[in-house]
């Protein structure tokens, strides 16, 4: 763990609209969100989100449900662009790059995304890993063969699948057919991981081998997780958000947010004395 | 407490009676047609039958190659007109339509599926036949084609929706475009469904008499190429069958065990294929 106390009190807990809610000091920010709204169609689902997210950490966003914690995640790829009538509004940068500008599959390619229910596509182990690859055009077979493992091994799978590389995905059990989504995320090695309530189809062995990953993970890649379970934001983040109805209520390092809060709401949430 | 306890196990022993026998009476059915066929059938079923023409009247023995190869010559033509135009016109309802026009096609396609098969024949009659003027393997194929094409639309599409989201944004989340998200993971995703779906249709249309009655009409011999009129085992079926002949009557029970036994055939190796190289959930 690099972020020491001191750090921590450095935050800067800015809640001035339009101000991205950081830690202020050293860390630089892998993605930074500026007063950005939502809508799907004309329900409004996230009202002025100001926050960034730093690099080479893990960063947990809570709140009850329907609080719009996909509905940001989703726009920091622009996954949201696939439901149609939908629109953001407002600035969103990927390492100081306008991130509305950015190539659609090249931005898909810089930030990847795992979702709440495992994907893996009708294809074999082999073929999942290399679809992304496949997909931007990294054909060569040796390349392939390589990234594949590589990508594997970084899921923390290659040991349970090298004898099966070419068995369909689905022979797999829910908690490895979840890392196969990851090796397959990796394989293009992305700056940064999205991930949508990975665990919440899991059990709890295979939930904690997520979360092993994870934290090995954070060192190469900047990693958002949405959460509905504190302990697992506890365990894993660095930085937690807390969203409440399409708001960004408090954004701090995890300590800080679970232990001194600085608004009500945080503290009833955390506390479980919500609703 | 008591009482209700013995009413709930009454009511699931008849329920469960109750779909048992209904199963049940649904194989038998095809059990018993099976059977019969084979049995009305089974003696003029040999290697002549296979490979022979049909004989004279009177005259024992032949059989009906001719009939058989007319038949998959048909039902090929109708696959090449009716698969890709229901499986294309299907991907791009489900994919790309939005909502008003897949609306109309669906509507105007489900009309279409009710159209008489004699209509269609009429149909195939009008457009091809008439201005020909003569009968074709290749009018016959037309009119089993069109209609093949709603359902095998139909079946495309509402496999293709099967597809869950989650695998589309799985694909365009890797930088996939939804084109290519659709070729390279949610037609593989729903192929398995595609294909049963073309098939029963295969099968379906493959029994279709009506509208070869005057399109592809019928010979007593080969027909060679695409352009003369073809014998076909439902036509036979049907011209045997009512015929006073009981030779005849004899091959037209091994005709119907053979179009059905083709059938199955077909149906099998399909599955078999797909089951080998497909990676399906479960
Ligand atoms: N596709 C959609 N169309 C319309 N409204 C949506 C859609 N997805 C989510 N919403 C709405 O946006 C709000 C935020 O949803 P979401 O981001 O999924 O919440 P969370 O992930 O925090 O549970 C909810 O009120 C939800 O009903
Ligand atoms: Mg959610």
């Amino acid at each position: 763990m690099s972020t020491n106390v001191s750090t921590l009190q450095n935050l800067a807990i800015d809640m001035q609209k339009g101000v991205p809610m950081k830690p202020a000091a050293e860390t630089s920010a892998k993605l930074v969100t500026t007063d950005l709204n939502f809508y799907y169609g004309k329900f409004k689902a996230l009202h002025g989100i100001s926050l960034s997210v730093p690099t080479g950490a893990v960063t947990a966003l809570i709140g009850p449900s329907g609080c719009g914690k996909s509905t940001f995640l989703r726009t920091l790829n622009r996954m949201y662009e696939t439901v149609p009538l939908t629109r953001a509004e407002g600035a969103i940068l990927l390492d100081n790059e306008d991130l509305f500008a950015i190539e659609l599959s090249a931005l898909r390619r810089r930030v990847g995304m795992v979702f709440q229910r495992s994907n893996p596509f009708p294809k074999s182990i082999f073929d999942n890993v290399a679809y992304g690859l496949r997909v931007n055009g990294f054909a060569n077979k040796a390349t392939l063969q390589e990234s594949v493992e590589q990508s594997l091994r970084r899921a923390a799978l290659w040991d349970e699948v090298k004898d099966k590389l070419h068995e369909s995905a689905y022979s797999l059990s829910g908690g490895q057919q979840q890392r196969l989504c990851i090796a397959r995320a990796l394989a293009v090695n992305p700056e940064a991981l999205l991930l949508d309530e990975p665990c919440s189809a899991l059990d709890p062995i295979a939930t904690a081998k997520i979360e092993e990953l994870i934290l090995h993970l954070k060192r190469t890649c900047t990693i958002v997780i949405v959460t509905h379970n504190m302990q697992q934001a506890a365990r894993v983040a660095d930085y937690t958000g807390f969203f409440l109805l399409g708001k960004l209520i408090e954004f701090n390092a995890t300590k800080i947010i679970f232990q001194t809060p600085a608004q009500k709401e945080t503290e009833d949430y955390v506390t479980g004395r919500f609703g | 407490m008591d009482r209700l306890l013995i009413r709930r196990k009454a009511v699931n022993a008849v329920m469960l009676g109750l779909t048992g026998l209904c199963a049940l009476i649904a194989v038998g059915v095809l059990v018993f047609i099976v059977g019969y066929l084979f049995y009305s059938g089974g003696s003029s079923l040999n290697w002549n039958f296979f490979t022979k023409l049909p004989t004279p009247v009177g005259e024992s023995g032949g059989g009906m190659a001719n009939a058989i190869l007319g038949s998959a010559k048909v039902l090929l033509l109708a696959s090449l007109i009716g698969v890709p135009i229901g499986f294309l016109g299907g991907v791009y309802l489900a994919e790309f339509g939005g909502t008003t026009f897949p609306f109309v096609v669906r509507y105007m396609t489900d009309l279409l599926n009710g159209v008489p098969s004699i209509v269609i024949g009429i149909f195939a009659f009008t457009l091809i036949v008439l201005p020909q003027k003569h009968f074709s393997t290749l009018a016959g194929g037309m009119a089993l084609g069109l209609m093949m094409i709603p359902i095998s639309l139909r079946s495309t599409e509402e496999f293709l929706r099967a597809v869950p989201v989650s695998m589309r944004e799985g694909a365009m989340a890797l930088g996939a475009t939804k084109t290519r998200a659709i070729v390279t993971v949610v037609v593989p995703a729903a192929m398995q469904g595609i294909v049963t779906g073309i098939m029963l249709n295969l099968a379906r249309v493959a029994g279709e008499t009506a509208p070869l009655l005057f399109t592809s009409f019928g010979n007593r011999f080969w027909s060679p190429g695409w352009g003369q009129p073809t014998a076909t085992l439902p036509v036979m079926i049907f011209t045997y069958a009512i015929a006073p002949y009981e030779d005849w009557h004899r091959q037209a029970w091994s005709a119907g065990f053979v179009l059905l036994s083709l059938v199955f055939a077909v149906n099998v190796i399909a599955r078999l294929a797909l089951s080998r190289g497909g990676h399906q959930r479960r």
